[in-house]
């Protein structure tokens, strides 16, 4: 699981491609063990992918986070260039030196409606996007790692319509709209779900996935219903797009107000998952075997269940709640870099701020200027993925 | 007393263990003794408290009362981080979702010799792979954990085991899945490693083939103990376990060997 041990596998892989080149490797493994080894293509493309270093895999990743964000800015209406958004954006963190006249090349201002639109609208929602995204792969990756179950998810489980309930209680009790208040209801109802999905999706002491995801239909049920019914009891005149932003997810409120929170409990997340890594690798045989390896099965179950219920939470206050980006991503990374969380962690947080970036901006503007609902499109993609993981996965009942 | 017991490991001391579930006593104050670098077989028919015990030794549950004492450490007294470096288990069947690797696998048994952001060294790259030789398992480093046999499955888990570097294996019925051909080398594999050894055992004539003694348990109490040709003979399965049998010499080890009759009238008591 090191990077030493992902270096032989690659190396092995490598000298095994070569030898089935020619024909050598007919004879033993593989004549008996055919049908049941990896299909070739996978074990061939996988392991050069291990072999990188895993520091490099994830800087290059962030490399091109990075761009993605300048190029999704500049996307859309308003026929904005990359030129206008590093100029503003050098501009706005006072970083002129790095602008572009600065090096000879010369560049007009953006006016200040353009720059307006830059800083206040597109960038604010791109880093939004960025930072849910990252943050719902992460709550993936982690409850997949603890409940063992392949299909867990914030929103397939509940947990997300769990925050939303709870978002939409403190805001019509009159706690304040304030995101602080918004956020720690968010936080209450999403624990709370969780809490629940966990007793009833156990017989006997034992979790069973296809029970979790039961009780997680049930609860994300009861709590999408509470959610309308509270809005639409207050019936504001937003009431029906407060509905759908609650339900099923918007980034097209972000505001670099809304980011603070939730950037800053991301990171603390991400740090006290890293932290537990080479724990939750130790959960791949299940608890029994994680605390016969020294592992604090209950400690680490809680502690990190409740990090999961946070993020979601202060993720679900600024988006709503945005399905399947945590189920999808840390099947994707584990394809990519196998199973050791000390790179499947950081790289789902990367690749996860990437696709919704991306899947927010075909949302934004496929169909200009109408928007779809950013969680229409992750569903889009997340529904065969689903599918795909039950077949693939051969779910235990 | 404790000087000289650190320098002769005495194996595993087990004293007045219980436990009990909702009210009902399931492991009933048993004392039982593993001898240092031998195989102790822990026999007893369904529900006799074999599992709950090696749970109760390797601390996957806490009991009522009672000590356990491995080399003359309590055990008790041990962060579990340190127990896993002392103890090592391996379950009737360990099965993952995920996309592991044989090497993934056994290099998890340093998880109680590393901290959080250590990365696996030489060291424990080295030691894996010596415990996968041990095991014949060396050419399966790369392998897909989910593209081996049942009892290729278990060597590999025997190899993490003995890669944690434990002073006590704790087997739980390890061969029960397994066809007798692979069950016949897991526990020469197992004999090989000369570990002191606690293994709950289903199957009488594997238990009596390998295991250097032998500890009966009936309703949560030791019923026997001693060599399997001290413990197994026909009255005590005949109390223990209703059946009737022979008890012959084996051929070629010179152990009992069991031969059971069918039940009288072809039925069950």
């Amino acid at each position: 699981m090191s990077n030493a041990a992902a270096e032989t596998t690659g190396g092995h892989a490598a000298s095994g491609s070569v030898l089935r080149g020619s024909g050598v490797q007919g004879s033993g493994v593989q004549g008996s063990g055919g049908p049941t080894r990896p299909s070739p293509p996978r074990s061939g493309g996988r392991p050069s992918l291990r072999a990188l270093s895993s520091g490099g895999i994830v800087l290059g990743s962030a490399v091109l986070l990075l761009a993605s964000v300048l190029v999704a800015v500049v996307l859309g209406q308003a026929d904005i260039t990359v030129r206008e958004v590093w100029t503003v954006l050098t501009d706005r963190l006072n970083l002129s030196f790095l602008q572009i006249d600065a090096v000879g090349l010369g560049a007009q201002q953006p006016s200040d409606i353009r720059a307006d639109v830059i800083w206040e609208m597109r960038l604010p929602r791109a880093v939004n996007a960025v930072v849910v995204g990252a943050g719902l792969a992460v709550v993936g990756a982690i409850m997949q790692t603890l409940t063992r179950n392949p299909m867990a998810d914030p929103y397939l489980l509940g947990i997300s319509s769990g925050a939303s309930t709870g978002a939409v209680l403190v805001i019509v009790a009159g706690f304040g709209s304030g995101l602080v208040g918004v956020s720690a209801g968010a936080f209450a109802g999403a624990l709370l779900a969780f809490v629940l999905v966990l007793v009833f999706g156990q017989r006997s002491g034992t979790l069973t996935p296809v029970r979790m995801i039961l009780a997680g239909i049930a609860i994300g049920q009861l709590c999408g219903a509470l959610t309308t019914f509270v809005i639409l009891w207050v019936a504001d005149p937003h009431a029906t797009q407060d509905v759908q932003f609650w339900l099923s997810g918007s980034l097209a409120a972000s505001r670099w107000s809304s980011l603070r929170i939730a950037a800053v409990v991301l990171v603390l997340a991400l740090l006290l998952c890293l932290w537990h890594a080479r724990a939750l690798n130790a959960f791949a045989f299940g608890d029994d075997a994680a605390a016969s390896l020294g592992i604090d099965v209950n400690r680490v179950r809680w502690v990190l269940l409740v990090a999961c219920a946070l993020l979601t939470g202060v993720l679900v206050a600024v988006s709503g709640a945005i399905g399947f980006v945590g189920l999808l991503l840390p099947h994707a990374v584990r394809f990519l870099v196998g199973p050791d969380h000390r790179l499947v962690l950081p790289l789902s947080c990367v690749l996860g701020g990437a696709f919704l970036l991306w899947v927010d901006t075909v949302a934004r503007t496929a169909f200009d200027p109408r928007e779809l609902p950013v969680g229409v499109v992750t569903a889009i993609l997340g529904v065969p993925a689903f599918i795909w993981i039950l077949k693939k996965r051969q779910v235990r009942a | 007393m404790t000087i000289t017991s650190a320098q002769a490991p005495t194996g595993l001391n087990v004293h007045e263990i219980s436990w009990s579930a909702k009210g009902t006593l399931i492991v009933d104050g048993i004392d039982l003794r593993a001898p240092f670098g031998k195989i102790t077989g822990l026999l007893g028919p369904n529900g006799s408290g074999k599992t709950t015990l090696l749970r109760a030794v390797a601390r996957l549950s806490t009991p009522d009362r009672g000590v356990v004492h491995l080399d003359g450490t309590d055990l008790a007294g041990l962060r579990r981080r340190e127990l896993a470096r002392r103890l090592a288990v391996v379950e009737q069947h360990a099965g993952t979702d995920l996309d592991v690797t044989v090497l993934d696998v056994v290099l998890l048994g340093r998880t109680p010799y590393r901290s959080a952001l250590q990365s696996d060294s030489e060291h424990d790259r080295a030691l894996a792979l010596d415990a996968l030789r041990q095991v014949r398992m060396a050419d399966f480093a790369d392998r897909k954990w989910g593209t081996l046999s049942g009892g290729e499955q278990q060597r590999v888990q025997l190899a993490r085991a003995i890669t944690q570097q434990p002073s006590l294996l704790v087997l739980d019925e390890p061969t029960n899945h397994l066809d007798i051909a692979h069950a016949l080398s897991l526990l020469s594999l197992v004999q090989r490693a000369n570990l002191t050894t606690l293994a709950a055992l289903h199957d009488l004539n594997l238990a009596a083939m390998y295991c250097d003694h032998l500890v009966v348990l009936r309703d949560g109490r030791v019923e026997a103990s001693g060599t399997a040709a001290e413990v197994l003979t026909p009255e005590l399965l005949r109390d223990v376990y209703d059946v009737h049998a022979d008890v012959g010499t084996h051929p070629v080890t010179g152990r009992p060997l069991l031969t059971f009759h069918p039940p009288a009238g072809g039925d069950l008591g």
